[in-house]
């Protein structure tokens, strides 16, 4: 099962490199959700003995961030007609080689890290800690309105990671209510992308400069 | 009890949203407050029912955090149902919706013993307030609401990181992993300090950007600046405490592991930057709602600071809890009403608010000599106390900078809020209808009445419940 589960996690590490490489916001949006699927199905492989409130767990996951939250984010944008261009401070090519630099610095210091036990752990902890650096560099690096939200999702993935560590420790009416803020959120940053766009004519969030000391 | 507390104001919320008449509708604001409040002190008396289950559990601590947002929210809800007749042009059914709403969730913060739960009712509270800021819908309160959530859900993503973070050392540890509260209490001395420090800061960022406190305090001169006045009332004096309580939480947890010496440096550092940053900016200020949004930074620095020196100033910081929300509340609510009757927040336009609005012009002055410490008001016991008790547990220089800053953030401040009380109303300025109202003057004069009574004389009962929540939270479990 490990293998399986590492597979995973290494796909899941690669689709942020190529959200981070990616020029429209469309098929970032599109890797990402695909990314959210992935994450749903990891806490399955992790046990063995399957229960029912860890089935709906992952299910609810998968709906969520691998078909809602991204069609939530499509729907956006279909009512602004701009160009759909990611437009990053840094380019495609310097952003995944970051991506990439960052992925391998992880896990080397992970090494040092003191880990509980061995197995599952040395994997998710660095290929958390990547994913949420990998939002970071999506928040701070691009412009778009849109994109940043992205960054936001990424993040949220990688913490997401995380929580594989906690599985027991984590009650299922958290989980759905820790899925539940993350909706509502991407739903009122979406509503609010959109009457940024009605307003300013564009997404780029470099015209919001008017509040400033 | 809880459930009550928590689903009564959810339902008035719904209701809200079908009630089809914007002038009736405001007045389901002061519904909710009233019963809300009584639900809260009879609580108070019937200590038995603060226990539900594991998770929702009210201690002392809670108690305070709930009485004060209750006491905050039920004389802002007078005030919400006079200010939005004043702005039946726009639509308020979200708005109702929202204010009423976020005293249910808000509940479910001070109630929560699961880390859980409690990230969970937190970031739902910031996604209530959002459309909140929004009410205008001008540009400029766009802009705002966009900051206030994105700055809002990175740093309330990072707390949820923390608080998994906090999680993982209790497995590190050797024992259990848990989001419970009482359970990490309990095991404080066995977590893995390396991942208890980094779970510290992790959730001092995430839950120190909900407070405000500098350096991440950047939405929050937009979000008060943008929001109507009333909003800003709650966002200064509900949401923040209850980002308090949450580190507050932490912090016990640190104590009880043996970190007190880490955090403390901490919290020093980030109270007083956090009171640099405020009198630096609000030096010149020439935008009045600006200018209490960086008072907010100031007051929570302070709260910070408080909590740092550690068990000895406890008592003092509870009470600049409730001291500054109540003030500012005042300052708020009277901001507001100027800024209708000008329609602006800029010390050009505005000047002589003492003649054009008596009541609201006075108790704004009144309510910056009582936020800056002037006895005999509130602010000012509670300041003096922090400081004394800094003093006395060693912290000479950073006494010694809280007294400087302090200093300079009265002369900054005092420079702006003169301007728009005093001199003559400008021929120029736009001809307002706007003269103070009973419910929009009558809860300026009640919080005024709080922070008289509350400084000259504490009601034993109040001290009581201070006094229970530093013993609550200097006992070792």
């Amino acid at each position: 099962m490990i293998n399986v589960f590492n597979s995973l996690l290494v796909m899941i590490l690669a689709l942020n490199l190529l959200a981070l490489g990616s020029r429209s916001i469309l098929s970032v949006i599109r890797i990402i959700a695909i990314q959210g699927i992935l994450l749903g199905i990891l806490p399955l492989i992790l046990h063995e003995g399957l229960s029912i409130p860890q089935v709906v767990a992952s299910l609810t996951a998968i709906s969520m961030k691998g078909v809602v939250i991204p069609m939530v984010m499509i729907h956006a944008m279909k009512n602004i007609r701009i160009k759909r261009e990611v437009e990053p401070i840094i380019g495609f090519v310097p952003s995944s080689i970051l991506g990439a630099v960052i992925t391998g610095s992880a896990f080397l210091l992970s090494n040092q890290i003191t880990v509980s036990t061995g197995g599952y752990e040395n994997m998710i902890i660095p290929a958390a800690i990547t994913t949420i650096l990998v939002g970071f560099i999506q928040l701070i690096t691009r412009y778009k309105a849109i994109s940043q939200v992205v960054g936001y999702l990424v993040l949220e993935n990688g913490i997401y990671i995380f929580s594989l560590l906690l599985i027991e420790a984590i009650p299922l009416i958290v989980e759905m209510g820790m899925l539940l803020d993350l909706f509502v959120s991407i739903f009122i940053i979406s509503i609010i992308t959109n009457h940024i766009n009605n307003a300013f004519s564009s997404l780029d969030t470099r015209r919001l400069t008017t509040l400033k000391e | 009890m809880v459930y009550f507390q928590v689903i009564i104001p959810i339902a008035l919320a719904l209701v809200a949203l079908v009630v089809p008449s914007n002038r009736i509708r405001p007045w389901l604001i002061p519904i909710t407050g009233v019963i809300h409040f009584c639900l809260t002190l009879w609580l108070l008396f019937n200590p038995e029912q603060c226990y539900v289950n594991s998770w929702l559990i009210l201690d002392p601590v809670g108690k305070i955090i709930l009485l004060n947002v209750s006491i905050l929210y039920l004389v802002c809800s007078f005030y919400a149902a006079g200010y939005l007749q004043y702005r039946l042009e726009n639509k308020n059914r979200i708005f109702v919706a929202c204010f009423v709403a976020f005293i249910g969730i808000f509940t479910l913060v001070c109630w929560s013993y699961n880390l859980g739960v409690m990230w969970i009712s937190i970031e739902a509270t910031t996604l209530i307030t959002a459309p909140l800021i929004y009410f205008n819908k001008s540009t400029q309160s766009i802009e705002a609401t966009w900051k206030y959530l994105m700055v809002g859900s990175v740093g309330i993503a990072l707390a949820l990181l923390g608080t998994f973070f906090l999680a993982y050392s209790a497995i590190v540890g050797g024992t259990d992993a848990s989001m419970d509260f009482y359970y990490l209490l309990k095991n404080g001395g066995t977590l893995n300090k390396g991942w208890l420090q980094a779970a510290f800061i992790l959730l001092l960022i995430g839950y120190g950007t909900k407070m405000g406190l500098a350096p991440m305090h950047t939405w929050k001169p937009d979000a008060y600046g943008e929001a109507p006045g009333i909003v800003g009332a709650i966002l200064s004096g509900g949401v923040t405490s209850g980002a308090f309580l949450a580190i507050t939480r932490i912090w016990q947890i640190c104590n009880v592991a043996g970190e007190t010496a880490f955090t403390s440096k901490i919290l020093m550092g980030i109270g007083l930057f956090s009171m640099l940053i405020a009198s630096i900016f609000m030096m010149n200020q020439r935008d009045f709602k600006r200018m209490l949004a960086y008072s907010s930074v100031e007051h929570m620095g302070i709260l910070i600071i408080g909590l740092s020196v550690g068990t000895t100033a406890l008592f003092a910081t509870f009470f600049h809890v409730i001291a500054s929300t109540m003030t500012k509340g005042m300052l708020f609510l009277s901001s507001g009403n100027i800024n209708r009757a000008y329609v602006s927040k800029n010390t050009r336009q505005v000047t002589g608010a003492i003649r054009r609005l008596p009541i609201s012009g006075t108790l704004f002055l009144i309510g910056f000599l009582a936020i800056t410490g002037t006895p005999p008001f509130a602010p000012f016991v509670s300041e003096f106390m922090i400081l004394i008790k800094a003093f006395a547990a060693g912290h000479l220089v950073a006494g010694s900078l809280y007294i400087l800053f302090m200093l300079v953030i009265f002369m900054g401040m005092g420079v702006t809020v003169l301007k728009v009380v005093y001199g003559k109303v400008p021929k120029d300025v736009v001809d307002t209808p706007y003269q103070d109202g009973i419910l929009t003057a009558m809860p300026l004069v009640a919080f005024l009445v709080m922070i008289l009574v509350l400084g000259i004389a504490m009601p034993a009962s109040l001290t009581h419940l201070l006094n229970e929540a530093v013993s609550f939270m200097g006992k070792p479990i």
